[in-house]
This record gives C-alpha cells, structure tokens and sequence, in this order.
C-alpha cells in the first residue's frame, strides 16, 4: 500500500501530472486527455480492455512508441506523448 | 548462454502463484513469468491506493520468500517451443529453457461490438476495474456496468470504493436466470459470502436485470448509453461505461506450442489430464485456461499442476475431490450466464469491429473465414492481433479465430533476432 508515498511527478503531452507510486502511465494520462491517439480512420483511440491485450492504449514513452500505457508503470520525469503516428501511414 | 529452469510457470495470477509455490516446495528451481508489473493477475492485480485481499497476500509472500523462485515480472513472452521461451523484458531479449512449462495464462475480457463502444470511455467491466486499481480518476464520474456475470457486481464495488458514482449496473441474464444462480450458490459457501458482501455494498445502487446497452453516444468522448431494460429502451447519462460478457481463456501460448484444444461454446480452452498435463509430455495447464472457473479452481489447479510437473503426484492427486467440486462453479457460470441472442445482433454497418484497423461490419460481411478477412480487409492484422476482435468474431458466429503465429506480441526486431533462441515450431 502506498498511499502515504510521495506521488510520482510526470509529463503527459508537456503537461506535469502527479499520480501515485504504482500507477500505470494510463491513469496519469487520463487526468490530460481521454485521447490516447489517434485510429486509422482519424477517430479517437483510447483505453479498453485495460489488461494489455487491446493496445488501444499505445502511446510515446520516453521516446519510444507504441507502448502499452496500461501495463506501464508511473516513473520520475517520465515524458509521455499521444501524439504518435498510426502504426502504418 | 540462455537460464535453465526446472518448471517455468507463465503467469502470476492465482494459478500461477500456486504453481510456483507447490513446485518451489519440492526443491525445484522456478521461474514465475508474469507481463504485468506486478504479481497477482487480474483477480489480484494490486491497488495502488488500497491493501491486497489477505488471500491474495499469503500467495504473494509464499512466492517472495521462497529463493528457488525467480520472478520475472514485465516479461512478455514472445516465442515457445517445448524447451524455451523467448521474452522481451524492457529493452532486453532474453532465452529461458525450460524442462517443464506450467500454462498459467488466465482469461481476458470477452467484449463485443455494439455502434458506439469505441467512444473514448467506454471501458470492459474488468478493464475499469483494472484501470482505477492502478490509479486512474474515478471520484465523482457517472458510470454505467453492464454486460454479465458475478464479475459485474465486483467491479461496481471497487468502481464505489474510489468514489465512482454508479448509475445503473445492468446484468443481461433474466431475472429467473439469476435466481437461479443465487441458488445454487450455497454450494461454494465462501463464495455465496462474497456475494452478500458485495451486494450490501451496493445498496442503493439501481440493478437491472434481463437489461443490455444497445449504443454509446457522444462526441469526443462517452455522453450517454442507451439500455434496453425488458422491453423499455432507456437513455442514461454517463461519463464512463464498464461493459464485459464474461471471461474468455488466453490460449494462443498454448496453442502455439501445439497443446491440444477443447471448444466448449465459441471459444478453446485447454485439454489437460487428472494431472493438469496437456497433450505436450512437459506442458502443464491450470485455471482458466482450461476453462473458466474462477479463483478458487485456478489456486488448486495452479498447485495440482505444480507438485505433478515435479513429479509429486501423490500432492497432486490429494487436491483431486477438492478441485472437481471448485470446478463446478464453471458449469453454473456458464449455464446461468448464457447470452441473450440479441446482444450478438447489436453492430450495425457503420460500427467498427477490428478497432485496431478501423473494419467495419459491413466491410466483413462476405467473409467466411479469418483468413480471407485478414487479406482482404487487414482484419485482425493489428497490434492486438485479432485478441479483440477475432474473440468478438467468433462469439458472433462468423468465423473461428485463426492460430496464432510468432511473435504472439508484438515484438522489437531485435528480439526476434535474439541468437540464442533456437526455432519456433513450424
């Protein structure tokens, strides 16, 4: 239980969010934008299955794409983006 | 030089925890592989702002304290043969080999497309509760459960623990349905317990029976659903909805490996022997993978399974009697829980059903199988790699899902370029 922790600083699409020690990175983003990223089709894509099965919710993670928001966990400084690029075009 | 494992157990939920542990106790050198950051799985995944079931934390520290475990969490597997796994852990591939492999997968979500359900909001019911265990803000939204089975009433009560108002829970079974079901409860005392807790929890709470959400309405995010409650048609503000129709088991591992497969209904689960052994010498399977029972067949499964990969079958044979009455549960879920055929009608032309490649309903209709459909239409060819919709698909009666292929996750070029992993089966 770490609900007397200090909460974990991060940034989400440049915006500083603090979210509690053993957060997923979706939880943080969630307090930004619902908009995870974009579809294929332009729509909005975010969060369903919340078990890393879906990968609805894909976003930049320090820089690397595509990964799983849900199974990540919250670090110091982090830098989270949903502006990724559709996996293909 | 790749590790050597005695057992590996994949999975560290309830079946897997057990598994470690009974073989761990027989001198055996373990290795516990879970994808998530921590132990526990989906019915234990941890809260970040709540402590564990006591359960839940006697499984976890069984498997700290022993040193013959190895844990490795974050480790998603990529490949199998019946000697090694190939995993991606971060930014590092990695060989484990293996003399016995314990298939402790678990389920995931069976979520079906209705026009609507990929507004931003619109959650699976485990998958809300998933997300605001791990910290996601809850206080104060508006949200709708729905969907079936006992399931739904435990997300309701985490969902209302974090200060979730909760609008309606709506349980697609009848009334006589879940009469039914209430009455045969007595039967799992333990679990008869759980359900008055869980019910005096969410006093107050609108319940609907014989009722399911037709559509989700909103702009850029989740505005309302409309339910269909008997013969009413009812619209209901909401910022969230949490929909789930049950538990489908994770099998692509095991059919990678070329374990064989019953199909019960629209989906495979695992055949395994009186020993949890499937039809691969070395390749144990438990909880449910097998089928869906619940936590209490998966903990006496995952032990089962344990002492007889180590080849302590007396162990395992004690836990017999008390494996099959636990696994009874699963015929009373799935009689009880049966899908109202309407729900299978719900997607309309326009409503996307491969939400990874944007396909439509109507973009499929001329397909008869998984194959074709992919092909033509990339249909299932996404990062999910048709889990979601193939699942969806085959709940549907439109086509089986088709086997899975290596990677069975998406992976980094350089880990399938990993020397030491030898080859994939076929």
């Amino acid at each position: 239980m770490n609900t007397t922790a200090k909460p974990v600083c991060l940034h989400v699409d440049g915006v500083a969010v603090e979210a509690p020690v053993g957060a997923s990175v979706a939880a943080a983003i969630a307090q930004v934008t619902l908009r995870f990223g974009r579809r294929p089709g332009g729509g909005a894509r975010a969060p369903l299955c919340g078990m890393g099965v879906c990968f609805e919710c894909r976003v930049r993670i320090d820089g690397i794409d595509h990964q799983r928001a849900c199974m990540t966990i919250v670090r110091e400084g982090m830098r989270v983006e949903t502006a990724m690029e559709p996996a293909h075009g | 030089m790749a590790e050597h494992y005695d057992v590996l157990v994949v999975g560290a939920g309830p079946a897997g925890l057990a598994a470690a542990d009974a073989a761990a106790g027989h001198g055996a050198r373990v290795g516990l592989l879970d994808a998530q950051a921590t132990l526990g799985g989906q019915v234990w995944r941890r809260d970040v702002r709540a402590e564990a079931p006591r359960m839940a934390r006697h499984a976890f520290h069984a498997v700290e304290r022993r040193t013959n475990i190895a844990r490795f969490t974050q480790t998603q597997i990529v490949a199998a043969t019946d000697k090694e796994l190939l995993v991606e852990q971060a930014a590092q591939a990695r060989t484990l080999r293996y003399d016995k492999l314990v298939l402790a997968c678990g389920a995931r979500e069976l979520l079906l497309p209705f026009p609507g359900w990929t507004l931003p909001g619109v959650f699976g019911a485990g998958g809300a509760q998933a997300l605001i265990k791990q910290g996601w803000p809850i206080a104060g939204k508006r949200v709708v459960i729905a969907g079936s089975g006992p399931l739904l009433l435990a997300v309701a009560a985490t969902l209302r623990k974090h200060g979730a108002s909760i609008a309606a829970i709506c349980e697609q079974a009848s009334a006589k349905q879940l009469a039914a079901f209430a009455g045969a409860l007595w039967r799992w005392p333990q679990k008869a317990a759980q359900a008055l807790v869980l019910r005096a929890t969410l006093t107050g709470v609108p319940y609907h029976a014989a009722a399911f959400v037709r559509a989700a309405h909103g702009d850029a995010r989740l505005r309302s659903v409309e339910v269909q409650i008997g013969e009413n048609l009812v619209r209901i503000e909401c910022d969230h909805l949490a929909v789930g129709y049950g538990l489908v088991p994770n099998v692509e591992l095991a059919q990678l490996l070329g374990c064989a497969l019953t199909r019960n209904g629209s989906h495979p689960h695992v055949e395994v022997d009186d020993d949890q052994r499937t039809s691969i010498a070395n390749v144990y399977a438990a909880g449910e993978v097998c089928g869906i029972g619940g936590r209490d067949s998966a903990r006496i499964e995952g032990a089962i399974a344990g002492h007889a990969a180590v080849g302590a079958t007396q162990a395992a044979q004690a836990l017999r009697s008390a494996q099959r009455h636990a696994r009874r549960f699963s015929a009373l879920l799935e009689t009880r829980f049966t899908l109202d055929a309407r729900i299978r009608e719900l997607a309309t032309d326009d409503t996307i059903v491969c939400r990874c490649e944007d396909v439509t309903w109507s973009a499929l209709r001329d397909f008869g199988d998984a194959r074709a459909a992919k092909l033509q239409t990339r249909c299932g060819m996404g990062a999910c790699q048709g889990r979601i919709c193939g699942t969806a698909l085959a709940e549907l009666g439109r086509f089986p899902r088709g086997g899975p292929r290596p990677p069975i996750f998406p992976a980094r070029l350089a880990t399938l370029a990993e020397a030491d992993f030898a080859s994939t089966p076929n």
